[in-house]
């Protein structure tokens, strides 16, 4: 018996990539829906090609589908074209591999990974036809549950939650079950099952919860409404890495994902501690994984997949202490098999350039370098620990290698930044480029091309920089431009091209990263303005946003280019991400004074993360 | 040695198209294991010759892509061991060993296809249009207007129809195919239509392809071969 698919024939072959709706791909997990008790739709509020690409949601999927009793299906944003289509003729949004409409289900489980996916995830309950507020859903709607690094500061989305999962979701998932499945066979309510389910670690339930404010629009105070729910929500840590569910059968597409590979997750969290990176927080302590468990995954994945590339994942690669060990097995089995290697996020050493020669086209392939400022007491500001002579040093031997391709990632609007940090920029780009020409004509490569990029720096919670001011619009372009013009007034200015992300997402990114619970009604009026796939420039509108900001009333720089003080009440308090706030304060200070904090193997800084009792904290004391 | 597989394509598989059943059946090759050739450089690939393009929205029961293995194997283990790797929809129906001059070439000897076009669900020509069949089919020319990569001209394409008959609710086709002259039913589909004075929505016929031959006739007598039928059997 063949599945029969939700859409018609003619809605799908009249729709860009019909694949992404069919479901069915290599290791997909059917079963039977009569002999399951829970089912959970996964969904990651993107473009399938997006969705598929994310690691996370396919290690849960594996780790749900490994119990028998649950149900673990996937479901992605509907296109625009398809979207219409789907609003025009009432077709409920499904899940790919019953077909089924995710109205039916026991989760709709939701993973959040950047800011500019919120009026998405509105999409999905909307096509799903589940209300978008939670106070309006009855006990005929799933249970939507939100995860992924953006719940750290859930308040501009809370409402359209009724739960999160704050942290690493391997931890308490089996707890949550066993709760749902509990109080489903004892036929308790919506808000039974929520009032068991608070008392689970890492579990935040909303509606539990108040918020006030004071005259100025900070926060006063933010108390449980329920005598059970814990004033503070505790961040999960899977401490064994090693022995975590990890997907060694991973779904297939069968259209090219963004990521088209076995990807192997080698270690979570990063020891480097740079003060704008939230990620570097919220993942601490760093945990490697066991390099002879690592090994069988990739030959596992491999042999599951039948992929031609194979790629490793972490913050910083260069820090697995195993590295040399594990690269050197993957090119023995990857060469015998025609595999291909990638190797993001390496630093550039004699060992990764000696690495990358053997696994890449010199000729092709680009080095890059995130510097993300241009000069370095901007560097020592935000305890970027790249000097301008490991950059130099990197790419001199890189170009004597036959490199001609460097790119530059760089951020503008950093705190206490100054012209002279911003021209460096186009400095460090100059000189590198130099050092490419001092290689003897005969020697080069033709040209060097190098690209300098630049993002605008966003305040993020959990971060030493969480209150500090954010630029304007108007500062931030003020800022490319000076690069600019300091480029263009270079030597070798004809080997260096600039390039700038876009102001209006960046500014709305930080409304929404640092927001409050008053921010979510300028979501909703954004996407009933027609905001939808923002991440997207063809589909960014800002003025659907802007228009949303008027009708509420929200003001966007109370969020933005407010300096918050550090007694300040903020948002995202009532959540302990194991970084502590002392520690977050000392840095703030450290960055002001341009003092250099050393990583986590060099020393430790005592931010707290020591109390989950193990990683990178004990690494010397054994 | 050479191995042509032929693979048939139903159900939901019709809407992955043609370049990404290549990249499926390139990863379906490495977990089955076989011992592919590839080709030298960095980055390596394994060199699948496919005979025809199938265009999204089309079934078949008769596709065809020719491979290289390093070693000699039995045909039915490496049909086997593929079919053991395929999804939903996918099968693989045979393996042959071909020689490796012209008769290994799968794509340059794409001469004809069989096709069957039934109506879906709502659609179709008012009755009495099965009986109209022979007649259109025996016409000494049918125009059309054929869109080109440039223009748009008229075209006779009734040297192209080779056989035409109605087989209980489906049209059967055998038209011709490949390089010289590729005949999509769908232009005899709209041609009988208009034979017919009846109007054809896009979405009214499903089409299948049920097979591809190689023309192996001499002196221009046309002698149709199943492309399968000029490899052989290993043991
Ligand atoms: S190196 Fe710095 S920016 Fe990169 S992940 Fe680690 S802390 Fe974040
Ligand atoms: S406690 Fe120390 S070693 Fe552990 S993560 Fe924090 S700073 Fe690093």
């Amino acid at each position: 018996m063949m599945r029969k698919l939700a859409l018609s024939d003619e809605i799908l072959l009249s729709v860009e990539s019909p694949a992404r709706y069919i479901g069915g791909e290599v290791n997909s997990v059917m079963k039977d829906k009569k002999e399951v008790d829970i089912r959970f739709a996964m969904c990651f509020p993107d473009v399938y090609e997006i969705g598929m690409s994310h690691l996370g949601i396919q290690i849960l999927y594996h780790m749900f589908n490994q119990r028998p009793d649950v149900w673990c299906e996937r479901v992605y944003s509907p296109w625009p074209d398809l979207d219409a289509r789907m609003r025009q003729e009432q077709i409920p949004l499904f899940a790919l591999e019953s077909q089924d409409p995710i109205r039916s289900f026991d989760f709709l489980g939701i993973t959040i990974q950047f800011e500019m996916c919120y009026t998405n995830i509105l999409q999905v309950l909307e096509l799903s036809g589940i209300p978008l507020r939670a106070a309006e859903r009855t006990e005929e709607d799933p249970l939507v549950i939100g995860g992924g690094p953006c719940v750290y500061n859930p308040e501009p989305i809370a409402e359209f939650f009724d739960l999160f999962y704050i942290g690493e979701g391997e931890t308490v998932y089996d707890r949550l079950f066993d709760v749902y499945k509990a109080c489903k066979a004892a036929g308790r309510s919506r808000r039974e099952f929520l009032e068991e389910a608070c008392q689970i670690p890492g579990i935040y339930v909303p509606v539990f919860y108040d918020p006030e404010y004071n005259e100025d629009g900070t926060l006063r105070s933010f108390t449980a409404n329920y005598e059970k729910a814990p004033a503070v929500i505790e961040k999960q840590v899977v401490m064994d890495v090693s022995h975590a569910p990890y997907p060694t059968a991973p779904v297939v597409p069968f259209i090219k994902a963004t990521q088209d590979r076995v990807v192997l997750e080698i270690m979570r969290g990063c020891i480097r501690g740079c003060r704008f990176c939230q990620a570097g927080m919220i993942y601490r302590p760093t945990r490697e994984r066991d390099v002879e468990e690592l090994k069988a995954w990739a030959d596992a994945m491999l042999r599951s997949t039948g992929y031609e590339e194979i790629s490793l994942s972490s913050l910083s690669s260069s820090d697995y202490t195993q590295l040399p060990e594990l690269i050197n097995y993957l090119m023995d089995i990857c060469q015998e098999r025609g595999v291909n290697i990638s190797l993001p996020s390496l630093r550039i050493d004699s060992f990764s350039l000696d690495v990358m020669s053997k696994v890449q086209d010199i000729k092709k392939s680009s080095l890059t370098f995130a510097p993300e400022a241009g000069s370095q007491r901007m560097r020592n500001v935000i305890n970027k620990g790249l000097t301008e002579e490991d950059i130099l040093e990197g790419a001199g031997k890189a170009f004597e290698g036959g490199w001609n391709k460097v790119k530059l990632y760089f951020m503008l609007g950093l705190p206490t930044e100054t012209e002279e940090d911003i021209k460096g920029i186009a400095h460090l780009s100059e000189k590198i480029a130099e050092r490419y020409y001092e290689i003897p004509k005969e020697q080069r490569n033709g040209k060097c091309q190098i690209t300098a990029s630049s993002s605008f720096f966003i305040p993020k919670p959990f971060t030493p920089f969480q209150w500090a001011p954010m630029n304007r619009k108007e500062e931030f372009l003020e800022k490319a431009r000076i690069v600019k013009a300091e480029v263009r007034s270079m030597l070798n200015q004809k080997s260096i091209r600039y390039n700038y992300h876009e102001a209006d997402i960046s500014m709305l990114e930080g409304v929404l990263a640092r927001g409050d619970r008053r921010t979510a009604q300028v979501v909703l009026q954004a996407y009933r303005n027609g905001a939808i796939f923002d991440s997207w420039s063809e589909y960014f509108r800002p003025e659907a946003w802007e228009k949303a900001f008027q009708e509420t009333g929200v003001d966007e720089e109370f969020y933005t280019v407010r300096e918050r003080s550090v007694d300040e009440l903020l948002p995202w308090d009532f959540i302990n991400a194991g970084v502590g706030k002392k520690f977050l304060i000392r840095e703030w200070e450290q960055a002001k004074a341009e003092t250099v904090t050393p990583n986590c193997r060099r020393k430790c800084a005592g931010c707290g993360a020591k109390c989950y009792g193990g990683g990178v904290c004990f690494e010397g004391e054994n | 040695m050479k191995v042509r597989i032929k693979f048939a394509k139903e159900g939901m598989m019709k809407f992955i198209g043609h370049l990404d059943i290549m990249r499926y059946f390139q990863k379906a090759i490495r977990r089955a294991e076989l011992p592919i050739a590839y080709s030298e450089g960095f980055s390596p690939h394994m060199i699948l010759s496919f005979a025809a393009p199938l265009g999204v929205g089309v079934t078949s029961l008769g596709e065809y892509f020719d491979m290289e293995l390093t070693r000699d194997m039995p045909t039915e283990e490496v049909r086997n061991r593929l079919d053991q790797e395929m999804v939903e929809g996918m099968r693989v129906l045979s393996a042959r060993r071909v020689p490796d001059g012209k008769a290994g070439k799968a794509m340059s000897l794409v001469a004809a296809a069989d096709y069957r076009v039934t109506f879906r669900e709502g659609y179709g020509f008012s009755d009495g249009w099965k009986e109209k069949v022979p007649a259109f089919f025996a016409q000494d020319s049918i125009l059309v207007y054929r869109k080109t990569k440039r223009s748009e001209k008229e075209t006779d394409i009734r040297p192209w129809i080779y056989r035409m008959e109605v087989q209980g609710d489906s049209l059967w086709l055998q038209v011709s195919a490949g390089s010289v002259a590729n005949l999509k039913p769908d232009l005899v589909m709209e041609a009988l239509a208009a034979f017919l004075g009846e109007e054809l929505s896009p979405f009214a016929c499903q089409v299948q392809r049920e097979e591809v031959y190689a023309d192996v006739g001499k002196d221009g007598v046309r002698e149709l071969k199943p492309l399968e039928a000029l490899g052989e059997v290993v043991a």
